[in-house]
């Protein structure tokens, strides 16, 4: 489970601005103590060490340990009810917002151990953004409001730097050529498709290192979906990108790791297999993982 | 019992021509049923149709420029309710000055801070009191805010109205900030948001046109209501403007002043202010009804 260094410099983007990145400086899940951040190292690798799940009495996901490598996709594929988007929301501690929600074992973004007493989840949350299943732009705010909703909900910024971060983010989100028109339209008037590279364009506005995205394309059509992917497969140069998905192909075609989880006989989820994409879809080392791929599981 | 064999033997088509007795009879008990229910339906309507019209024809008469601008002259020499006009705004606006944002922020405490069991002690607490008889608020206000000071007084009738209204605005509130969808707070906790900003800026924003709903049908029920002024607000025949530790008169006590009157002419002015109190309730709900209808169209 070993994984290369990763490049260290995220690749150039075509868009000549440095960053989308507002704001917030560099060791952005500095804790309160302000321990110096290795930040010249490539930024936005996670390490998963012996992680459980838990809600209430029940355990939902079992000892998973990987290291997602920065600057890749990696994608968390498995049967349903075994923990995939378990696993995720404990990545930007999401998971702890249900009541009786905890989890035991070490989560490090960069060498800081996210879930130490003196990381503040909502800082954390700006760092290690969020896509989910169903698109869900405010329904009260304009396209250019829907954007920028991350900023003006953490702080005050001015209108200049706000009209940069829209159309940065709305061209990364590859959704900037069909909306600069409208900007003032509601964020709900868009497709379903359109709606999702908004929610994507919106989480990149805050300027994150890491972009989870939970079945991103389930409810869209072919084409739109695909639009997703190759968006997924450009996004990658700038941020570390971990995607659950129900549909191999889109595993097999948008990333670079791929992790299986499975359910257990105690109906928590756990990790059976974890390595390069095509690999765990050629050659799985696990009868589980290949039965699974080969479509024989259920 | 799907065996496929009929339990009764199928008879013949001409069976169904011949009606029997037992058909008779059950077409009667169907008709009178039928008949009992639709006088049931008109006897429920009469009243509010009965009611509308009397006010109307009675207080249309009595509908002119020197009710809407005189105050009340002594012994039946006519006058206007312009110091009941001046005082309702008055005091119904203070009240919903204090009641909104107390009923706002419990329905906010209630919905997004709240364990489901504080919740429903809340929920339940406000329905005990939107079902108290308003004349009990009436001489709670008078013992606390009239007694001690020796003086019946304006803010004591705003108070004894604002707690009228901190039950019907929690409630419908409450009721809005429910049907906002859970996605859209995970969508602004995942942007790294505070809980407060989500309830404030998200949930609070998306619910926003059914709780001023709320708010509006809260101030057409405090400005028709009589008992709890009757003992703190008391009445007054001038017109009070600003003054709000003396008495004060509301539309509702000036209706129920000027009926008792020996002089037609003042009980015209009842008739009158009256009309004013239900054209006001009218507008309120049409206007609320009509958004709440156009809302759901959406």
């Amino acid at each position: 489970m070993a994984v290369d260094t990763a490049p260290t410099e995220p690749a150039p983007t075509p868009t000549p601005a440095p960053d989308v990145r507002p704001a917030v400086t560099v060791g952005r899940v500095a804790t309160r103590t302000d321990r110096p951040m290795p930040d010249a190292a490539a930024s936005g690798r996670l390490e998963v060490g012996a992680l459980s799940a838990y809600y209430g009495t029940f355990r939902a996901i079992r000892e998973v340990s990987l290291d997602i490598p920065p600057h890749a996709v990696t994608a968390i594929i498995g049967p349903s009810g075994c923990g995939k988007s378990t696993f995720l929301r404990t990545l930007n501690r999401m998971h702890e917002l249900v009541p009786g929600a905890r989890v035991e074992g070490k989560i490090r973004l960069d060498e800081v151990d996210i879930y130490d007493a003196a990381i503040d989840p909502v800082r954390l949350r700006r760092v290690v953004g969020m896509v989910f299943q169903r698109a869900n732009p405010f329904p009260t705010m304009s396209i250019y409001d829907n954007v920028v909703a991350g900023l003006r909900l953490t702080g005050r910024h001015p209108r200049a730097e706000l009209d940069g971060v829209v159309e940065r983010s709305l061209q990364r989100a590859a959704l900037w050529n069909e909306v600069k028109d409208k900007l003032q339209d509601s964020g709900v008037s868009l497709s379903g498709g359109q709606q999702q590279r908004l929610c994507i364009a919106r989480a990149l506005a805050v300027g994150p290192e890491v972009l989870l995205m939970d079945e991103p394309a389930s409810a869209l059509d072919p084409i739109a979906t695909l639009r997703i992917e190759e968006l997924i497969a450009e996004l990658k140069a700038s941020y570390t990108i971990v995607i659950v998905t129900h549909n191999m192909q889109q595993a097999a075609r948008v990333s670079d790791q791929t992790a299986f989880f499975t359910m257990g006989d105690d109906r928590a989820g756990y990790l059976v297999e974890f390595g390069d994409t095509p690999r765990i879809f050629t050659n799985p080392r696990e009868r589980l993982t290949e039965d699974y791929v080969s479509g024989r599981f259920g | 019992m799907t065996t496929g064999v009929p339990v009764m033997a199928p008879s013949s088509a001409s069976a169904l021509l011949a009606s029997s007795a037992a058909d008779r009879r059950r077409g009667i008990v169907n008709g009178l049923f039928l008949a009992v229910s639709f006088v049931a339906a008109v006897a429920c309507v009469v009243p509010l149709a009965a009611i509308v019209a009397y006010v109307v024809i009675k207080g249309a008469a009595a509908l002119n420029l020197s009710l809407l601008t005189q105050e009340t002259r002594a012994l039946g020499l006519g006058g206007g309710a312009a110091a009941a006009i001046l005082g309702s705004l008055q005091m119904v606006f203070l009240a919903a000055v204090i009641a909104t944002p107390i009923g706002i922020l419990a329905a906010i405490y209630a919905v997004e801070f709240s364990e489901r069991r504080v919740a429903g002690a809340i929920r339940f607490a406000a329905d005990v009191m939107v079902g108290v008889p308003s004349i009990l608020i009436g001489i709670f206000a008078f013992t606390l805010f009239v007694l001690p000071f020796h003086q019946f007084n304006a803010v004591a009738g705003s108070l004894a109205l604002a707690i009228i209204m901190v039950p019907v605005v929690m409630r419908t509130t409450e009721e809005s900030l429910r049907l906002v969808p859970g996605d859209l707070r995970e969508a602004s906790l995942a942007l790294g948001a505070p809980v407060w900003r989500t309830a404030l800026s998200v949930v609070l924003r998306t619910g926003l046109s059914g709780v001023l709903g709320g708010v509006m049908l809260a101030v057409a029920r405090a400005a028709g209501e009589t008992a709890p002024l009757i003992f703190t607000a008391l009445g007054n025949q001038h017109v009070n403007v600003g003054n709000l530790g003396k008495p004060m008169d509301a539309l509702p006590l000036f209706v129920f002043v000027n009926a008792r009157q020996p002089y037609p002419v003042q009980n015209a002015q009842a008739w009158g202010a009256a009309f004013l109190l239900l054209l006001f309730v009218f507008v309120v709900n049409v206007i609320v009804r009509g958004r709440s209808l156009r809302s759901r169209a959406r």
